[in-house]
């Protein structure tokens, strides 16, 4: 890889994201992700700042842009308007665009979401839809769920949702012809080329 | 003085005419809080709003899991900002806490950055052969509520108060991350006083509690959610609120986000049963409402149609507390009148 600080400032985000960091540590000192993780934004902003090569082709390698939770209470706080959670969507995006994400754990995980995630929208219309979360993968969601996934087309519908039915309402299906919309969108844009840069990874 | 110090803190809120979005995860967890909107809006308030049968997800959730590129977001919003245009509407209203930090996001580049607006243009068309206005006005639904609350203050059978004290009740407001942290000013109290469901608390008849954890994140984390090993982190996020709001009691959490709602609802269950630890005393665990469900509550609107049955935490010492009229064995009744088995009990978490 040549000159990864021009890359990274290729992303349209970029420019907002890190306009010039004073290392305070207030985006560290807010971060739920840095309460749980050994995470400091604090540190990427100022790796990303100095503009050493070899810093930041460890950090695109690394576990550590995958523990931002994206609340964006960052931006909040920052007193030079910098935004250490945006930075991390430019770091991210690069890490999948160059094949770095599938050196690290974390990083790895884009592919069940892409799996997931991404996979919905393109199929369906949906980045969350009933029939696609599964009480065994989502235990956390109690026998409420389970009992509303087997009954949801007798409950949906008393709630006034329009559960797989034409025409307008929640849960609705979406039509081909709308999908077929969104999907081009996605082959236009660069959504289908990062899908496959992180599937063949 | 203080009161021009105030008048910082508001945003405009159209009055009429709106284009609706949907959220993803309100459809799939709490639907009948956005029927609720509708009705409030449409039989109460008398409100034109346009529910679109050809808008899909913003992609939001694949956006700040990044799955999704900003290109890609940016083009999908355009083709939802073009069903409005299509119906010739300009005041747009999504459903979700995330897709309107989405929404804002994005025009706000455009905003900063012509050359960006153009290239989205140019996508759309590309890809769809559809043409888009900006909206004149983005609020959040709860927003909308928020500014017609003394509306319809006059038409709601019940009031926040213990109807055993005669006190009002003490709620815990929770407002979604998206909602003002990214861009304080489009939000009704910016990112410090948030007011937009304090506002309704108070309006209504509550107290709001201020507790230390007040503004801290309900979890999500979008992947640190979605991806099963690292839910750690949500849950975690979540007990910080839990274990900061306990000694204030709190009579019920009123969230503005369709997230925030589920995972303060789920997580008590999952704590519950990991550590048999409820934040009441009498082992209930605390109700987690929508505003769209608390709205229609206090307007007499059956809770079991409203969807309170999907909540793991169950409601009922709330509503009795209150003195909301309900009917338990319709609780479990699906559309067809028949009822349904009922859902297995949770081992720790408290149910009548």
């Amino acid at each position: 890889m040549g000159n990864l600080v021009d890359y990274l400032n290729q992303d349209v985000r970029a420019e907002e994201a890190l306009k010039a960091c004073m290392n305070c540590g207030m985006c560290t000192a807010v971060c739920p992700a840095a309460e749980f993780y050994d995470y400091d934004p604090r540190r990427i902003c100022d790796t990303v700042q100095r503009g050493n090569e070899n810093e930041i082709e460890a950090l695109l390698k690394s576990d550590t842009i995958w523990y931002c939770g994206q609340c964006m209470s960052c931006k909040t706080r920052c007193p030079r308007g910098n935004v250490p959670g945006e930075l991390i969507n430019v770091l991210r995006k690069a890490s999948q665009e160059l094949g770095y994400f599938a050196e690290s754990e974390k990083g790895l995980q884009q592919k069940q979401l892409m799996g997931s995630i991404e996979k919905n929208i393109l199929e369906i219309g949906y980045c969350v839809h009933p029939d696609r979360v599964d009480p065994d993968y989502h235990p956390e969601q109690g026998p409420i769920w389970e009992w509303y996934r087997e009954h949801i087309e007798e409950i949906a519908p008393k709630l006034g949702a329009n559960y797989h039915g034409d025409g307008a309402g929640a849960l609705r299906k979406i039509s081909e012809e709308d999908l077929n919309e969104v999907r081009r969108i996605f082959e236009v844009t660069g959504g289908m080329d990062l899908k496959k840069k992180v599937e063949e990874a | 003085m203080e009161k021009r110090f105030w008048n910082e803190y508001q945003k405009e809120i159209a009055d009429d005419h709106f284009f609706y979005e949907r959220s993803c995860i309100r459809q799939t967890f709490f639907p009948g809080s956005e029927a609720a909107f509708l009705r409030i809006l449409r039989n109460e308030l008398g409100k034109d709003i346009c529910d679109n049968p050809h808008q899909h997800t913003c992609t939001g959730i694949g956006y700040h899991s990044d799955v999704v590129p900003f290109e890609t977001t940016m083009t999908v919003v355009a083709r939802l900002f073009s069903l409005m245009t299509e119906c010739g509407y300009e005041n747009y209203v999504p459903s979700c806490v995330t897709s309107f930090g989405v929404f804002s996001e994005v025009i706000e580049k455009w905003e900063n950055n012509p050359k960006l607006l153009e290239q989205a243009r140019q996508y759309l068309w590309e890809a769809t052969k559809r043409e888009f206005n900006i909206p004149k006005n983005i609020v959040h639904p709860s927003d909308v509520i928020y500014k017609f609350r003394f509306d319809l203050k006059p038409k709601m059978k019940y009031q926040l108060v213990n109807r055993f004290t005669g006190k009002p009740l003490r709620v815990v407001e929770h407002i979604g991350c998206h909602y003002a942290k990214i861009f304080p000013e489009r939000g009704i109290g910016k990112a410090e006083f948030p007011y937009v469901l304090a506002g309704m608390i108070e309006a209504w008849g509550g107290e709001v509690i201020d507790y230390p954890e007040r503004r801290h994140c309900c979890g999500f984390g979008f992947r640190q959610y979605l991806v099963q090993e690292n839910r750690g982190y949500s849950i975690a996020n979540t007990k910080k609120k839990f274990q900061s709001m306990e000694p204030y009691e709190p009579d019920f959490i009123l969230t503005n986000c369709p997230g925030c709602n589920m995972f303060l609802d789920k997580w008590q269950y999952t704590i519950a049963e990991m550590e048999h630890k409820t934040y009441d005393k009498e082992g209930y665990g605390i109700p987690v409402l929508t505003y769209e469900e608390l709205a229609g509550l206090l307007l007499g609107y059956d809770p079991w149609k409203l969807g309170f049955q999907l909540h793991q935490v169950q409601s009922e010492p709330l509503f009795n507390k209150i003195g909301i009229a309900y009917n338990p064995d319709e609780k479990y009744k699906g559309i067809s009148g028949r009822l349904l088995p009922r859902p297995a009990r949770p081992e720790c978490l408290r149910q009548d």
